[in-house]
C-alpha cells in the first residue's frame, strides 16, 4: 500500500524542487538591497544544492534501489551545511562592520571603494 | 461509527499514499516559502518565511532517507544559521532598514533571468531516463553511522558490498579542513564583529590638538576626512 503510489515521487521531482529553491535563491541575492536578505538568497541557493545531493545520494528514490552516488551525497550535504553556517557568521559579522560604521544595511550605499 | 464505514475509512487511510503526500506537502511549504522569502520586502517576514522553507527541506531530507543529514539540517540551519539571521536582523532593524524597497524594473529583469534558469533547470531534470523512474523504496539501514565511518576516513557502506578492504576514498582530510575552517572563521567572525571601544579623546589630547591643528581642515571632523566627505 506504501509503495502503490511511490511512482509518484522520482529524482526528477526532487530536481525540480531545488530548481524552485535556487531560482528563488538567485532572485533574491539580485534584487534584495537588505544585506541580509542577500545572506538569506544565498542560503536558499545552497539549500537547492543540497536537496540535489541528497535526492541524487538517496537509495530511497534509486530506480534500481542502488543510487550511484551513496553515500557521497549525503557527507557533501554535510559539508555544504557546515561551509553555509560558517558562511553566515562571517557575513553577518561583515553586515555589523559596515552597519557600525555606515549606520545602514542597504548594499547600495557600499560603494566607498566605487572608483 | 458502524462496521462498514470503518472499514471503508481504514481501507481510504490505507490506499493512500503517504510518501507521496508528505512529498508533497514539503516541497509546497519549501517552494511557497521560497518565493515569500523573495516577494517580501520586510526582512522580518523574509527570516520568518526562509525558516518554514528550510524547516520543510528538512523533511524533505527525511522523505529521501537522509535522516541524519535531515536532522542536522534542523540543528545547524534552522536553529544555529538562522538565530544568526534573525540575531542580526534584530541588531539592524531600524524602521527605514526593516523593508527596503527594490524598484521595480531590477525585479522584472530578475525574475526574467530567473525564468529562464529554472526552465533550463527543469529541462536538465527531465533529460534523464533514469532520473525519472520512480524509485523502488528501498529502504537502506541508518544512514548515522556510515556517515560518521566516513567522515574518519572509513567506508563501511563500501567494503560491506564488495567483501574487501580496499582503501576507499573516506573524507578524513576534508572533515579536519573544515574544522579548521569553521575555528578560523569563527575567530574572524569575532574580530570583526566585536564592539569598538569609543576613543573619547583626553582633555589633554584635546587641547594639544587645538594648538596644533591646521585651518584648513578646521571644519571637517576625522570620521568624515576618513570616509571621503559627505555624500
Amino acid at each position: 500500500m506504501i509503495f502503490a503510489l511511490l511512482g509518484v515521487v522520482s529524482v526528477s521531482h526532487y530536481l525540480v524542487v531545488g530548481a524552485i529553491l535556487f531560482s528563488c535563491g538567485v532572485v533574491c541575492m539580485a534584487v534584495k538591497r537588505n544585506a541580509l536578505g542577500v545572506l538569506m538568497g544565498i542560503e536558499l541557493v545552497l539549500n537547492g544544492a543540497n536537496l540535489n545531493f541528497v535526492a541524487f545520494g538517496s537509495n530511497y528514490l534509486a530506480a534500481d534501489g542502488k543510487s550511484p552516488l551513496g553515500l557521497d551525497g549525503e557527507v557533501m550535504a554535510l559539508f555544504v551545511i557546515l561551509l553555509a553556517a560558517a558562511e553566515a557568521a562571517v557575513a553577518l559579522a561583515i553586515t555589523l562592520n559596515f552597519y557600525n560604521n555606515h549606520a545602514t544595511v542597504d548594499v547600495d550605499r557600499a560603494d566607498d571603494l566605487h572608483g | 461509527m458502524n462496521q462498514a464505514s470503518f472499514g471503508v475509512s481504514v481501507s481510504l487511510f490505507a490506499s493512500i499514499d503517504w510518501h507521496g503526500f508528505f512529498f508533497v506537502l514539503f516541497a509546497a511549504i519549501a517552494c511557497v516559502a521560497a518565493l515569500m522569502v523573495v516577494l517580501s520586502d520586510n526582512v522580518v517576514r523574509m527570516a520568518l518565511h526562509l525558516v518554514l522553507s528550510l524547516g520543510a527541506t528538512a523533511g524533505l531530507f527525511f522523505l529521501a532517507g537522509a535522516e541524519f543529514v535531515g536532522a542536522m539540517q534542523l540543528m545547524i540551519y534552522v536553529g544555529g544559521t538562522l538565530v544568526l539571521l534573525v540575531f542580526g536582523v534584530m541588531l539592524t532593524a531600524q524602521t527605514q532598514l526593516v523593508s527596503l524597497r527594490t524598484p521595480a524594473g531590477d525585479r522584472v529583469i530578475a525574475s526574467i533571468l530567473a525564468a529562464a534558469l529554472f526552465a533550463v533547470l527543469v529541462q536538465a531534470a527531465f533529460s534523464i531516463d533514469s532520473w525519472q523512474k520512480p524509485g523502488q523504496g528501498m529502504v537502506s539501514a541508518p544512514t548515522a553511522t556510515p556517515l560518521g565511518m566516513a567522515l574518519v576516513g572509513v567506508r563501511v557502506d563500501q567494503h560491506a558490498e564488495e567483501g574487501l578492504l580496499e582503501p576507499k576514498g573516506g573524507y578524513l582530510l576534508p572533515f579536519e579542513i573544515v574544522s579548521v575552517h569553521l575555528l578560523v572563521v569563527l575567530i574572524g567572525a569575532a574580530y570583526l564583529a566585536r564592539a569598538k571601544r569609543r576613543r573619547v579623546p583626553r582633555p589633554v589630547d584635546l587641547v594639544a590638538s587645538v594648538d596644533s591643528v591646521e585651518p584648513t581642515s578646521s571644519g571637517d571632523s576625522p570620521a568624515t576626512i576618513l570616509s571621503g566627505g559627505s555624500k
